[in-house]
């Protein structure tokens, strides 16, 4: 790269290095943006209240979300004409404090996705290298398991899962990662399948390491890089799924929020109140969006082979 | 009468059990289930008494024009905007339309379903917001879908056929003078067609056994409602009916791609394997 650069300056003046110049700061807004909104989220879902901490009067979420206000019903944000800075953007049908929902609503969205994300990823692993590695009936068996699993609706599963367990956290982890891990293990089996013909596993092998040794100390390591990627991308899938399952009652009952049930709890005052349904889909566009961005920066930078992904 | 009530005899609970079947042990109601659904008789539904065969085909129709709609406009307009994409790389057409995609693949569909229908129906009233109808009532669902289908299909078309604008044989078809025309959308395209197909393969199968949220959404009494509406009430005969569905349909179009494969590339020759 460097021994071009001054070649194509010295060709073209100074207009391609302005270029490239802004080319790269782009590029890094697309990083930097989305890492701060992502942060912030995090933030306000730690932060929400300070209850686990023993303090529960200590809260950034200027409400209670579950409290009912007969008297404050419908109000619309504070830009509005009859709003008030008193509830900044508004409240729902039985006046709740809609940003307040909203704060509280992250900690489901977030941390149903890190538990998915890590179990789904972590499952897929194990199950990708193992069928990658040692090949043969291992690999047939394991990749028939997935092609099924990636054959199956995921919506209509979780539906049957709320169905039969009834709706709550565990049951939306659980329906999102019963068929979650497959794409990791198709796509961690195809790179185990590659590094397995490389000459440093061979070498391990004649030294007389042991499978598993092979597997977690010298295949593992190698597919860090396309995993993490993988990972990151599939935050807003993860987010996007889990709200629509709240969305159709198979999510978090109420009165508790999460984003999805937000959104189905506006539903049928659309046409007098649109701020309720409006604000908890524009949080779950800011993080799907940021996961998005960051898994293609990511993906760019540290495995461009990956671009189908 | 189904469900056990505080009134409900002992020779009621007996006769139900009988009548449904649960006074058989396992293997037996298995092979009934396994015989039945061989030939076509996938059961009962528990709350509405009707064969769930029945219930199916008479959704499907519904299901099916909403479908093969919105495939069709998602699928060409993905073609065409990939295609372009590819050809005219970063140019303002391929940088819009990479944002539109980057937006269909990170709003949640219902919401948006939900918005347009208060941008179009309540703030405008230009569309019915949802039911079955003329021909307006297929504007936003179709739509709406459309918004989904669209960016994944449009991002596969214009990988694929990046890859294959870089290939020799493309190189030599314009050595040979070829419009480009003929360049692309014959040598190119035809090579580009793999990756797509088998998505929209997928993709299709998915459509047919019913976009549960969009027909939730708006109302559409398409197989996907039929699900949500049978899960909601536990109605089990239909669920599994509806599953079963589901498996059918994608074997099936799993295995007409796979044929197309050997149409579009003739490399491709399934009695040698």
């Amino acid at each position: 790269m460097q021994n071009i650069a001054p070649n194509i300056e010295a060709i073209s003046g100074t207009k391609v290095a302005a270029g490239v110049k802004r080319v790269r700061i782009v590029r890094q807004l697309t990083l930097i943006i989305p890492a701060i909104v992502l942060f912030l989220l995090v933030l306000a879902a730690i932060f929400a209240d300070l209850s686990w901490l023993g303090l529960p009067d200590v809260r950034l979420a200027p409400y209670d979300p579950v409290k009912i206000s007969m008297s404050e019903r419908f109000l619309p944000p504070f830009w509005a004409e009859e709003g008030s800075t008193a509830h900044i953007l508004g409240t729902d049908n039985i006046g709740r404090d809609i940003l307040s929902r909203v704060i509280y609503g992250s900690r489901i969205s977030l941390s149903v996705s890190l538990l998915v994300i890590v179990i789904t990823a972590g499952v897929g692993t194990v199950l990708g290298i193992i069928a990658g590695y040692l090949g043969g009936r291992t690999d047939g068996f394991l990749m028939r398991v997935t092609d099924v699993s990636l054959s199956f609706p995921p919506i209509l599963l979780a539906l049957l899962l709320a169905a039969t367990m009834g709706p709550g956290y565990w049951t939306i982890v659980l329906a999102l990662s019963i068929l979650g891990w497959a794409p990791y293990a198709r796509l961690i089996r195809g790179e185990a399948l590659r590094l397995r013909e490389e000459d440093f596993v061979g070498q391990a092998r004649i030294i007389g390491a042991s499978p598993i040794r092979i597997m977690v100390r010298h295949v593992f390591p190698n597919i860090i890089n396309p995993l993490i990627i993988m990972m990151t991308l599939s935050v807003g899938m993860v987010i996007l799924t889990e709200a629509a399952l709240s969305y159709l009652g198979a999510g978090i009952p109420p009165p508790n929020p999460s984003w999805g049930n937000m959104v189905n709890d506006g539903r049928s005052y659309i046409d007098t109140a649109w701020w309720i349904s409006t604000f908890p889909g524009v949080a779950i566009g800011l993080v799907v969006l940021s996961g998005n961005f960051m898994g293609d920066w990511l993906r760019d930078t540290m495995d461009p082979r990956l671009r189908q992904l | 009468m189904l469900f056990r009530t505080s009134m409900s005899t002992e020779e009621d609970i007996a006769r139900i059990r009988a009548n449904l079947g649960l006074d058989k042990p396992i293997y037996e109601q298995y092979w009934i289930f396994l015989s039945n659904a061989l030939q076509g008789d996938l059961g009962e539904s528990l709350v509405k008494d009707r064969p769930v065969t029945e219930m199916i085909w008479e959704r499907l129709p519904n299901t099916l024009k909403l479908a093969v709609s919105s495939f069709l406009i998602s699928m060409i307009a993905a073609f065409m905007l990939g295609v372009l994409g590819a050809t005219r790389r970063d140019t303002f057409l391929d940088n819009g339309v990479k944002f539109i995609a980057i937006l269909g693949q990170a709003l949640p569909g219902f919401w948006v379903a939900i918005m347009a229908i208060l941008v179009f129906s309540v703030y405008w009233q230009v569309l019915p917001p949802y039911g079955l109808g003329g021909p307006s009532h297929y504007v936003l669902p179709v739509v709406t879908m459309a918004f989904f289908l669209l960016p994944g299909m449009m991002r596969l078309v214009r990988s694929s056929m990046l890859d294959v604008l870089d290939s020799e044989y493309i190189k030599l078809a314009r050595i040979k003078g070829l419009p480009e025309r003929v360049v692309i959308w014959k040598h190119a395209l035809r090579n580009a067609l793999i990756a797509p197909l088998t998505v929209a393969g997928m993709i299709f199968a998915m459509l047919i056994t019913g976009a549960v949220i969009t027909e939730q959404v708006f109302a559409w009494p398409g197989v996907g409602r039929l699900s949500i509406e049978a899960l909601v009430s536990r109605d089990f005969p239909v669920v599994q009916g509806i599953t079963i569905m589901v498996a059918v349909v994608v074997l099936a179009i799993n295995l007409l791609v796979d044929i197309a494969y050997a149409y579009i590339d003739p490399r491709i020759r399934y009695q040698q394997m």
